[in-house]
Formats: C-alpha cells, sequence, structure tokens
C-alpha cells in the first residue's frame, strides 16, 4: 500500500535536516504504529506525505499504490486515497461542517471520475455515520471545527476519514488532548474502518491509544529515523522503559 | 422550513463551487449586443440635457428641474478625498444618450420589443418571461416550493425595455415602471419624493446625474401593502464609451413592505466607462424596504485596462417612526468603485443596516462604506462590512455614524472584518464617528486578516483544488452578508465571489 524508501527531508526555510532516510512498508490490511519522542520527526513525515508546503525532499520516494506521491498536490494525494488525521484540525469560519464535508467527498469523486453523491444520498450517509461517532445534527451545521471541544474535533476528523473512505488512513497524534470516553469513541471509529483493503499509520506517544487499536506492526522513530521495529509488544516495552534504552540500543 | 432553508443553503455552497468550476474563468458578461443604436451628439451641454428630456417626453417641470441641476454641476468639482486613483474623466468625451433605434417607438409591451435585446438578457440569464424563478441561477430549483416571484425592469444603455408582472402587480396597487413612464403617468409622486432624499445640489456626481439621467425604475408600495413580490432592475451598460446614469426612486407608503434587487453588468471593453446613479427610498411610518444590490460591472483586466467608473449615490430616508430600511451589497465589479448606501434615520424608532461584501482584485480599487444618521429617538443601526482584497487592489471601507443631540438612546454596531490575498494589496478602514448626546451608544469593531494557508492546506488535504478551497473559504468569510440577501441572490453572488477571486492565488 504504502512504501516509503530513504526519505530525507529537510525545512524549506532553514537549512534543518529532519528525516533522514525513512524506510517503511506499510501493507494493506494492516495497522501499523509509529511512536517516539519529541522532535524525532514523526509529525513531519505526516506532513511530507500529505504535501503540505514547507518542506523539501532531498532524496527518497514515497509510493501510495506503485503511484509516486511526493510529486503529487495535496488535493490528488487525497484523490488517490491518502487520508491525514490532523492533530490540530483547523477552524473555518462560516464554512459549515456539512457544506465542507459533501464539498470534499464531491471533489474526490469528481477527481477520480466518478459519479457525485445526491443531496438526499449524502444527507443519508453522513447521519449514519455521524451517529456512531455521537456527532449530533447541531455540531453537523456548526462551521468547521469552530468552537468545538477537543474531542469533538478528533471525533470530526475520523467522521471526514469515514466519509471520504481513503486507502490509507494516517492518524497524526489522534490520542492527544482526548479524555478516555472521547479516546474509546474515536477509537471505535477507527477500528470499524479495519478492512482488508484500507491500512493504517497511527503516530502516537502513547501506548494507551494502542491499548484500543491494536497495532499489527510498531516502529520506533527517533532522530529522523525509524531505529526499531516490532510487534506489540514494543509498545508496551516503551510504556515501561521509556525511549532512552532502545534509543541507546540503536546507535 | 427554517430546517429546509439550512439544507437548501448548504446545498448552495456546494452548487457554488461547482458552478465556478464549471465556469472557464474570466468576466462571464463581457460580450456585447450588436444592435444598431442611436446616439445624443458626444458631450455636455444644455442642449444635451434638453434632447434627453425631450426624448423621454418629460413635462416643462422636469426639464427645469434637470436644468437646475446642470447649472449647479457646471459650477462644481469632483470630490477627491476617496482613496482612488484615476486620470482625469474628459465629462465631454462621453455619450450621455444611447438608445436602440429599435426602441424609437415605445413597444407597448415586452412581446413587441426587439428579439436581439430580449435575447440579450436571455443570456444574461434574467427572465423577461413572466416566470417563477429567476432563470439561470444554478440551484434554484431547490427553492422553497411556494415559488418565488421576481417582476423585473430591464433597463439597456439609457432606455427601459419594459416591466414584467405589471397586471398582477397593478392588482395590488403597487407600481412598478420606468422612472421616465412615472415622470409622465404619476407626475405627483415623482413631484413629492424626487430630489427629497438625494436633493440635486447633494454631490458631483448626483448633480450630473440630475442633469441627465435617462432611464431608471421608480416603485410605490400603497400604504398597508406588502408587496407581493420581490421587484428587480437589471442594468445593462451595452454601447461604446456610453456613461449610463440611472435614477431610481422607492417610496414605501406606512406600512408597506418591498425586497427590491438590482444587478449590473456591462461588455468587455479596453475603455474606461463612467455609470453614475442614483438611489432614493423613502419609507413611510412602519414601512420596511430590503434593497440588495450585486454589482457585477466589468471590473478591466489585470493590468487595469478598461472597466467601469462607478459613482453611485445612494439613500434611504426612514421618513416614517419605525421604518426599515436594509441595503446589502455585493460589489465585485467596477474599476473605481465610489459607492456609500447611506439611511436618515429620521423617524423616531426607525432602522437602518447595511451589510456589504466588496471584493476588489488586480487592479481594482473600491472606496465603500455607508452613512448612518441618527436623527430620531430610539434609533438602530448596523453595519456589516467584509472587505477582500486580492492582486494589487485597494480596499476601503469609509463610514460614518452620527447621532444628533435628539436621537436619544439609539445604537450603532459597526463591524468591518478585511480578508487579504496575497502581499500586493491593501485594506483600510475609515470609520467617522460622532455623537452629540450621553444616551446613545456607538461600538465599532475591525478585523483584518490573511487568508489563512492552513485553512487551505486543510481543504487541499481533503481533495479541494487551490481554487475551490479559496472559494470556500472566502464564502465562510462572507457568510453573515450572503445570508442577508435574497436566496436566489445569494446563489448567484456565491458563485460571483468566487470567480472575482480566481486567479488570486498560486
Amino acid at each position: 500500500m504504502l512504501e516509503i524508501k530513504n526519505l530525507h527531508v529537510k525545512l524549506e526555510e532553514e537549512d534543518k535536516q529532519i528525516l533522514k532516510g525513512v524506510n517503511l512498508t506499510v501493507e494493506a490490511g494492516k495497522v501499523h504504529a509509529i511512536m517516539g519522542p519529541n522532535g524525532s520527526g514523526k509529525s513531519t513525515l505526516s506532513y511530507v506525505l500529505s504535501g503540505r508546503e514547507g518542506y523539501e525532499v532531498t532524496e527518497g520516494s514515497a509510493t501510495l499504490e506503485g503511484e509516486e506521491l511526493l510529486e503529487m498536490e495535496p488535493e490528488e494525494r487525497a484523490a488517490a486515497g491518502l487520508f491525514l488525521a490532523f492533530q490540530y484540525p483547523v477552524e473555518i469560519p462560516g464554512v459549515g461542517n456539512m457544506t465542507f464535508l459533501r464539498t470534499a467527498v464531491n471533489a474526490q469523486r469528481k477527481a477520480r471520475g466518478e459519479e457525485e453523491m445526491s443531496a438526499a444520498e449524502f444527507l443519508k450517509v453522513v447521519r449514519e455515520k455521524a451517529k456512531a461517532l455521537k456527532i449530533d445534527a447541531d455540531m453537523l451545521k456548526r462551521p468547521v471545527n469552530m468552537g468545538f471541544s477537543g474531542g469533538e474535533k478528533k471525533r470530526n476528523e475520523i467522521l471526514q476519514m469515514a466519509m471520504l473512505e481513503p486507502k490509507m488512513c494516517i492518524l497524526d497524534e489522534t490520542d492527544s488532548g482526548l479524555d478516555v470516553d472521547a479516546m474509546k469513541l474515536v477509537s471505535e471509529g477507527v477500528n470499524a474502518l479495519r478492512d482488508e483493503g484500507r491500512a493504517f499509520l497511527v503516530i502516537t506517544h502513547y501506548q494507551r491509544l494502542l491499548d484500543h487499536i491494536t497495532p499489527d506492526v510498531v516502529h520506533i522513530m527517533a532522530g529522523g529515523r525509524i531505529v526499531k521495529t516490532g510487534g506489540p509488544e514494543l509498545a508496551l516495552e516503551v510504556e515501561r522503559n521509556g525511549y532512552a534504552d532502545i534509543m541507546s540500543e540503536a546507535v | 422550513m427554517a430546517a429546509l432553508d439550512a439544507e437548501v443553503r448548504e446545498g448552495v455552497d456546494r452548487e457554488t463551487v461547482e458552478t465556478v468550476q464549471a465556469m472557464a474563468g474570466k468576466y462571464k458578461h463581457g460580450w456585447e449586443t450588436d444592435i444598431e443604436m442611436e446616439f445624443a451628439p458626444k458631450g455636455l451641454n444644455e442642449d444635451i440635457v434638453r434632447l434627453i428630456s425631450e426624448k423621454n417626453g418629460e413635462p416643462e417641470w422636469m426639464l427645469a428641474w434637470r436644468l437646475e441641476a446642470y447649472q449647479r454641476w457646471v459650477k462644481m468639482e469632483e470630490p477627491r478625498w476617496a482613496m482612488l486613483n484615476y486620470p482625469e474623466i474628459d465629462y465631454q468625451d462621453q455619450f450621455y444618450y444611447a438608445k436602440p433605434k429599435s426602441m424609437a417607438e415605445k413597444p407597448k409591451s415586452l412581446d413587441e420589443v426587439d428579439p436581439k435585446l430580449l435575447a440579450t438578457y436571455e443570456k444574461l440569464g434574467i427572465p423577461l418571461k413572466e416566470q417563477m424563478i429567476l432563470a439561470g441561477v444554478e440551484g434554484a430549483e431547490n427553492a422553497p416550493a411556494e415559488g418565488r416571484k421576481v417582476a423585473v425592469d430591464a433597463v439597456f444603455d439609457s432606455v427601459s425595455l419594459g416591466t414584467t408582472f405589471k397586471d398582477e402587480l397593478a392588482k395590488a396597487g403597487v407600481i412598478f415602471c420606468s422612472i421616465s413612464e412615472a415622470i409622465r403617468e404619476h407626475p405627483e409622486l415623482v413631484k413629492k419624493y424626487l430630489g427629497s432624499v438625494v436633493p440635486q445640489s447633494d454631490n458631483f456626481f448626483a448633480t450630473l446625474n440630475s442633469a441627465v439621467f435617462s432611464d431608471g425604475s421608480f416603485v410605490y408600495i400603497p400604504e398597508g401593502v406588502r408587496c407581493p413580490m420581490e421587484l428587480s432592475t437589471y442594468f445593462r451598460i451595452n454601447a461604446e464609451n456610453t456613461g449610463q446614469f440611472e435614477r431610481t426612486l422607492i417610496i414605501a407608503d406606512k406600512g408597506a413592505y418591498v425586497s427590491y434587487l438590482e444587478g449590473c453588468t456591462a461588455p468587455q471593453r479596453d475603455t474606461n466607462q463612467l455609470h453614475a446613479a442614483v438611489v432614493e427610498i423613502v419609507a413611510l411610518d412602519d414601512a420596511e424596504v430590503k434593497y440588495s444590490t450585486v454589482q457585477n460591472w466589468y471590473p478591466g483586466d489585470e493590468n487595469g485596462k478598461g472597466g467601469i467608473y462607478n459613482f453611485v449615490t445612494k439613500r434611504a430616508d426612514c421618513r416614517g417612526d419605525r421604518s426599515k430600511v436594509m441595503w446589502t451589497q455585493v460589489e465585485t465589479g467596477s474599476a473605481i468603485t465610489w459607492k456609500y448606501p447611506s439611511c436618515i434615520l429620521r423617524g423616531d424608532d426607525s432602522q437602518g443596516e447595511f451589510y456589504s461584501i466588496a471584493i476588489a482584485n488586480n487592479m481594482q480599487q473600491a472606496d465603500t462604506g455607508t452613512k448612518m444618521i441618527h436623527l430620531g429617538k430610539n434609533t438602530r443601526s448596523r453595519i456589516v462590512s467584509k472587505g477582500i482584497s486580492a492582486g494589487k487592489a485597494q480596499n476601503t471601507y469609509r463610514g460614518l455614524v452620527t447621532m444628533h443631540p435628539k436621537a436619544k438612546n439609539s445604537r450603532n454596531y459597526t463591524q468591518c472584518d478585511s480578508l487579504l490575498i496575497g502581499d500586493q494589496c491593501g485594506a483600510h478602514t475609515v470609520p467617522y464617528i460622532e455623537v452629540k448626546n450621553n444616551s446613545s451608544r456607538v461600538e465599532h469593531e475591525a478585523t483584518t486578516s490573511k487568508v489563512d494557508e492552513d485553512q487551505l492546506f486543510y481543504c487541499r488535504s481533503r481533495g479541494m483544488d487551490e481554487e475551490e478551497a479559496v472559494a470556500l473559504v472566502v464564502n465562510g468569510f462572507c457568510k453573515e452578508v450572503l445570508q442577508a440577501l435574497p436566496m436566489e441572490f445569494a446563489m448567484e453572488a456565491q458563485s460571483l465571489v468566487a470567480i472575482s477571486l480566481e486567479g488570486s492565488v498560486g
């Protein structure tokens, strides 16, 4: 599904190398987790994959189902099936949540040459999916993320994911700022989307999210590289001993 | 009903984005109608004023009024206080009267109007047949099921082609006709109200208009009547080097209500064209008037060549107690915009509202705002202005709020938001506030922001392309004003907002 080879990335504004040769392959149907201390390059990886400006790829490649991602515009990546659940979802004043969703869904469909969703069908689907995430009618009408609590914002990201039905989902610290109940709701939302044709890359600081979303593979990232890869037990090890052991081991 | 409305509106946003995608950019009303015209000689003098009056078959008193205005005008100087930069206008190098030859004999009804002219309006999407809803507006079929009728007065260069729904309006006692017809048929009303809100001597452009106005619309809503449909005037400048000087007079008698829409377009030309209109509204006791404009004159090209110079005086007199006037404007066109729709809140408890979206892209310059003159007790006014600047455009909000000594317990709330796209444009806010009593309150809030890169990236990461993303974010910024527009206009305005900003990013 997603294949990252020897990816080197630096900041455009300053001469600072953030990613120093990331190699990662995520197969369809699998959930991979990336853990790591602050400043290890986890969020940069998610931004570079989704096409945010401000980064320069100096070496390496990233492909989605064989297609080179790094040359595509952000909207082309989205249409190709990539989705990033933001760590800090953006507020857009005056734009109804529902309008935003519908515009996004149909923009992607159009880009793929598919028929657009009718207003009636869209309403039906969005209400159904919102219900599962305990998103009420009011939240669907309010402007995108405006005045949403931390938990509401993250649930809204998962709703977007459910509506857009991407192939490759990247969750960037989706657990940050969530209380236990919200974490449960979000995790259930993610688990409901797990299937053979879809892959997940879950970026997190903490093991606790992985109690709810069980990963197939866990990677530890440090200093712009993946320094260790293992099964779910690796996350527990980090939880017990912190990153220091693993990092010294890797060096 | 409210829920349905909300859902329709939700749909509208999306329709807009699609409409914009479908249009290949550029000004879409830039074509011209090839038709034989009759012009008055170029330039302006007393004879031209007499000629216009004669062409309109006016009585002596009207000619005298025009000549008085002309005599004033020659002694006046063009105002230069606005933040606008344009070359000297040669008032002798203009045509002041242009009329399609086929209109020499005034047609009795729209059925007799030259098909070429009717086709012009059809192409613009303006229904001159008595249809239920505005044609050419995508998604209009989703409008509430009870149907909405809109009566139209079509003004082509200097003349009105005719108005629709005359009979049905007449049954309700509503007079909706061209101003030239009103001068002939309803002289008592015209004499009483013309110039009573915007006097002949008001300002350079209004005085010019008083001398040479050729046509425009006239509306009278009798006491206690709620106008059974929306009224609209559609202005089209077609002829080259021709100024359009229309005059609109709306009178809402006691307890009357009317919603009035105004639309404007012009062909794409290299030369600048002058438009100097006057709109006067009189609202008597308990009357309510809503006046909405979508101004889409040709804005000139990206290098600032061509475009309309738009110098307009619009003013409402809330003469009666508890009367209410609401101005809503979406200004997307014109090379130069000089326009301050205002309210004189004379009656006690009267209310004035002003909602504005002004978009300036490329080399456009807009200096626009409002005046709220509080004279009566307990008067209220509300101003919401959204200015959007892109390219190398300059956009100024200029507003005046005055509370006179007798305007006790009056309130004003003003909100001015400016949005900048790119780093070569400018936004300016010039509010004047005068409070001469101590029981009134004036509030002013202003913000200036740039289109947020994070917002655009967020939209794009969900699959929208850059222009779609800008259109969505900007429409969100304008939401409060778009919501104040009647449904059909709101849709047109949303797509205009997006079209006007094409090419402003990237």
